[in-house]
C-alpha cells in the first residue's frame, strides 16, 4: 500500500501535495466514521433511553408510554414497599435478595477464584486440561445454567433423590423449595457459573508477578502464607477490581438465572430487581412503576461503581 | 449514474408494490398457539381461509410464549405496524382498545348475529363502547376437579359434592397413600384454584361482588377469611415437592395414578387426551365441588386491528371464519375448550365437553358466568396480579394467617386499582 502510494507520489509531483493532504485527513477522520454508527446508537439505545426511563418513571404509564408528568407517585409506592417486610412485598423481597445474592455471589466468586487460582499456580502437571474445565461453565447461558442446577437441585429428580436411593435417607437438600432459602440456590449456581472466569483472571495476575519479588522474598525468610498475605494479593489489586466491576454487573443483571432456576420462587421469594422490573412493566401493565424500579437500580449501581471507579483510578497519576 | 438510481427505484416500488398486493390477501396472525394440539387446531382455521383464497402467515415472536407475544405485539402497534388480528386475553383488548389501534367489526356481527349468540359476559370483552374489536375463540373454564378414575375406584371414592365432602375424599386418597391433590406452586395456578374455592365457599353472589366488582366489604368479610382458610386446608394434601411445578406436570401426576385429583382448568384435558385417556372411563370430570351451575371463564380472543382498509377484507374474513359454528366446533374439540357461541351442536364432543357447553349456557342464562380473576377476566392485570402475589404467599408461608392474608388482599388491590 505505501510503495504504491510513494510511487503516485512520485509519478504526479505536482498533485502530490494536495492529494496526500485529503488521504490524510481522511484517514484521520476514518476512525471517527467507523466509530460514528456504533456512538450514535449508543447515544441514543443506552443514554437516550436511560433518560426516557427516567422521564417515563415519573408518568402514569400503565400499558403504553404516557408522556403526560404526574409526579412521583411511582417513587412513593416503592418507597412504601420497601418498609412492607411482615408480610414481605415484593420490592422489599427484589432488593433484600439483591443485597444476600450480590454479597454471596461477589464475594464467594473472589475467594474460590483466587484460591482456585493458587493451587492452579503451583505448576501443577496437567495445569491446560484443568484450566479449561474450570473456565468452561462461563461459556454456557444462564439459562442452560439455570434448567441444570433447577433439576440438580430437585429434591424428587435431583441429588436428594439420588442419595435416597443410595440408601442416604436421611439426607435433606429442599432449598430450591424452601421460601427462605431459594436465593442461596441461585447463589449457588451463579458461583458455580463465574468463579471459573475469575479464576483465570486471577490466573493470568498470579502469571504477571515479577518472580524476582518472590524471590526476595523467600530469601528474606517470608513463609508460603506471608508471601501470599503481604506481597501476592496486594499485587492483584488490578484483578479485583476487573473482577469485582465484572460481577457486579453479572449480579446486578442477574434475570434469566432466577427465572430458569426458580421461575421466581415459592411466592416470588426469589425475585431480584431485574424480575421485579420486568413483571410490573410487561406484566402488570405498571410501567412507572417498573421504570421507577429500573432507575432505582441504575442510582445504586452508579453508587457503588463511580466511588470505587473514582477512589481507584486517582491512584494512578502519582 | 441517474439511470441507475431511477432503475432502482422503479424495482424498489415495483417490489413494494408486488409485496403490497400479497399484503392485501394475506392474514398475519400474531399468536403463540405452537404445540401440537393448539397448531393442529388452528390449522382448522387455515384451511377454511385458504379455501376463501386468504394466506395466513404468522408473525414470528422469538421466544414463544404470551408474554413474549405481548411485548412483541406491544412493540408492533408502537411501530404502527399493526398485525391482521392477535391472540389477546381479556383486559388486553380493552387496553388496546382504549388506545385507539382496535378495528371495528361491528357491520360483521350484525350480519353473523354474535350479539345474540355470544355469552354477554364475554361480549364485556369483545366489545367496546359499542364497537366489536375482537371475536372470541373458545371459552375455558376453570372451576374444574381432573380425577384419575382409577384411583377413585381403588379408594372407593364417589363424586364429591361439597367442600367437606371433598375434604374427606382426600383423606381417603391420603390413607391409601395416594398423593390427594396435585398442585403446581405457581402462582397463577395456586389462584386459578382459589378462584374455586371463593366460588365454593361464598357462593355466586360472594364470587361476583369480591372478585369482579373489587367490593372492598366483600374482600375484607369473614366469608373471604374461610376462603383462605379452606385453601389452607387443601395445600395440606399437596406433595412437598409442589413448590415452582408445571402445570402439565401435575396432570400427568393424576394421569399416571400418583394423584388423585387436579383443580385445573379444561386445558388439561388436552394432556389426557395427549396420553391417549377416555373421559368416564379412565379420567373423571366434575366440577369443584359446590360450584355446580357456576362457570369461572377466560377466554381466548382473535383481537382486530384498525388496518388499512384494503386488509379489511382479510379481515372479516378471518373473523367471520372464527366465529362460524364449523371452526368452533371443530377448534374446541381438539382445544378442550367449549364454543364461545352458545348455539353450537355439541355433538362432536366428548362428556366432558358436552358438560362444559350445557353449563356454559345455563350460567349464560342464569347469569352466574363469572370471569375468572386469577385469568386476567375478573379485573385488570395490575389488581390481578396483585391477588396472585397474596395468595401464592399466603400458600407458600409468607403470610401466616387467613386474617393477614384478607388484610393484604384488600391493600393490595387498593394498591393496584
Amino acid at each position: 500500500m505505501s510503495t504504491v502510494a510513494t510511487s503516485q507520489i512520485k509519478l504526479t509531483p505536482e498533485h502530490a501535495r494536495p492529494r496526500a493532504s485529503v488521504r490524510s485527513r481522511l484517514q484521520d477522520a476514518l476512525p471517527k466514521i467507523v466509530l460514528a454508527p456504533s456512538f450514535a446508537i449508543t447515544i441514543v439505545f443506552v443514554y437516550g433511553f436511560i433518560l426516557w426511563t427516567i422521564y417515563l418513571s415519573f408518568t402514569n404509564s400503565k400499558t403504553f408510554p404516557s408522556y403526560a408528568i404526574t409526579g412521583s407517585r411511582a417513587y412513593q409506592r416503592l418507597w412504601g414497599w420497601t418498609f412492607d417486610t411482615d408480610p414481605p412485598s415484593s420490592w422489599y423481597t427484589s432488593i433484600t435478595n439483591m443485597g444476600i445474592f450480590g454479597f454471596l455471589y461477589i464475594f464467594i466468586c473472589l475467594a474460590l477464584g483466587l484460591f482456585l487460582a493458587i493451587l492452579l499456580d503451583q505448576k501443577i502437571r496437567g495445569e491446560g486440561v484443568l484450566r479449561p474445565i474450570y473456565l468452561y461453565p462461563m461459556a454456557l447461558s444462564f439459562i442452560v445454567t439455570g434448567v441444570a442446577w433447577k433439576w440438580f437441585l430437585d429434591p424428587g429428580l435431583g441429588l436428594e433423590q439420588t442419595l435416597h436411593q443410595w440408601g442416604w435417607t436421611s439426607f435433606h437438600f429442599d432449598w430450591i423449595k424452601n421460601k427462605d432459602f431459594v436465593i442461596y440456590t441461585v447463589v449457588i449456581a451463579g458461583v458455580w457459573q463465574a468463579s471459573g472466569f475469575i479464576m483465570a483472571m486471577f490466573l493470568a495476575g498470579l502469571r504477571g508477578i515479577d518472580g524476582e519479588i518472590m524471590k526476595a522474598a523467600q530469601i528474606d525468610g517470608a513463609t508460603t502464607f506471608q508471601l501470599y498475605r503481604r506481597i501476592v494479593i496486594p499485587l492483584l489489586r488490578p484483578i479485583f477490581l476487573s473482577a469485582f466491576i465484572v460481577l457486579a454487573h453479572l449480579a446486578i443483571k442477574s434475570y434469566d438465572l432466577v427465572v430458569a432456576l426458580t421461575s421466581g420462587g415459592p411466592g416470588g421469594s426469589a425475585w431480584l430487581p431485574s424480575n421485579f422490573m420486568y413483571e410490573y412493566t410487561f406484566k402488570r401493565n405498571e410501567m412507572a412503576v417498573g421504570s421507577a424500579s429500573a432507575v432505582i437500580m441504575l442510582m445504586t449501581i452508579i453508587a457503588i461503581i463511580v466511588p470505587y471507579l473514582y477512589s481507584e483510578l486517582r491512584e494512578k497519576p502519582r | 449514474m441517474l439511470r441507475k438510481l431511477l432503475i432502482g427505484t422503479a424495482l424498489a416500488s415495483g417490489l413494494a408494490f408486488a409485496a403490497h398486493a400479497a399484503d392485501v390477501k394475506e392474514v398475519q396472525m400474531l399468536h403463540w398457539w405452537t404445540s401440537g394440539g393448539e397448531a393442529a387446531a388452528l390449522n382448522v382455521l387455515k384451511g377454511d381461509l385458504a379455501k376463501e383464497g386468504y394466506a395466513w402467515k404468522d408473525v414470528p415472536v422469538a421466544g414463544g410464549g404470551g408474554d413474549a407475544a405481548m411485548t412483541a405485539l406491544k412493540a408492533m402497534v408502537a411501530a404502527g405496524n399493526y398485525p391482521t388480528a392477535s391472540q389477546m386475553l381479556g383486559y388486553t383488548v380493552l387496553d388496546y382498545a382504549a388506545a385507539g389501534v382496535m378495528g371495528d367489526l361491528t357491520e360483521t356481527a350484525k350480519k353473523e348475529g354474535w350479539d345474540k349468540s355470544v355469552p354477554a359476559a364475554l361480549q364485556k370483552f369483545s366489545v367496546y363502547e359499542g364497537k366489536w374489536v375482537a371475536a372470541p375463540v373458545n371459552v375455558h373454564s376453570v372451576n374444574w376437579l381432573w380425577i384419575n378414575k382409577a384411583v377413585m375406584d381403588k379408594i372407593g371414592g364417589t363424586e364429591p359434592k361439597t367442600f367437606d365432602d371433598f375434604v374427606a375424599l382426600l383423606d381417603k386418597a391420603k390413607a391409601a397413600g395416594v398423593i390427594p391433590l396435585a398442585l403446581g406452586g405457581q402462582n397463577w395456578q395456586e389462584a386459578t384454584m382459589f378462584d374455586s374455592v371463593v366460588l365454593s365457599t361464598g357462593g355466586p353472589e360472594f364470587y361476583k361482588k369480591a372478585f369482579n366488582d373489587l367490593d372492598d366489604a366483600s374482600l375484607k368479610s369473614d366469608t373471604m377469611k374461610k376462603s383462605f382458610d379452606n385453601l389452607a386446608k387443601l395445600v395440606t394434601y399437596v406433595d412437598p415437592n409442589f413448590s415452582g411445578r408445571d402445570w402439565n406436570l401435575a396432570t400427568a401426576m393424576v394421569i399416571k395414578g400418583d394423584a388423585l385429583v387436579q383443580v385445573m382448568g379444561d386445558w388439561a384435558k388436552g394432556e389426557f387426551h395427549a396420553a391417549n385417556k377416555t373421559p368416564g372411563t379412565d379420567f373423571l370430570c366434575y366440577r369443584f365441588p359446590g360450584t355446580d351451575g357456576s362457570v369461572i371463564y377466560n377466554s381466548d380472543m382473535f383481537g382486530m386491528f384498525n388496518v388499512p382498509d384494503d386488509r379489511k377484507a382479510a379481515q372479516i374474513a378471518l373473523a367471520t371464519a372464527t366465529l362460524s359454528k364449523s371452526f368452533q366446533s371443530a377448534f374446541n374439540v381438539v382445544k378442550g375448550s367449549v364454543p364461545a357461541r352458545t348455539d353450537v351442536p355439541d355433538t362432536d364432543f366428548d362428556a366432558c365437553g358436552k358438560k362444559g357447553i350445557a353449563d356454559l349456557k345455563a350460567a349464560n342464562e342464569g347469569g352466574t358466568l363469572f370471569g375468572s380473576l386469577a385469568q386476567g377476566y375478573g379485573a385488570p392485570p395490575a389488581v390481578a396480579n396483585a391477588y396472585k402475589d397474596v395468595v401464592s404467599k399466603f400458600v407458600h408461608g409468607q403470610i401466616k394467617t387467613s386474617d393477614e392474608a384478607v388484610t393484604e388482599l384488600v391493600k393490595a388491590i387498593d394498591d393496584a386499582k
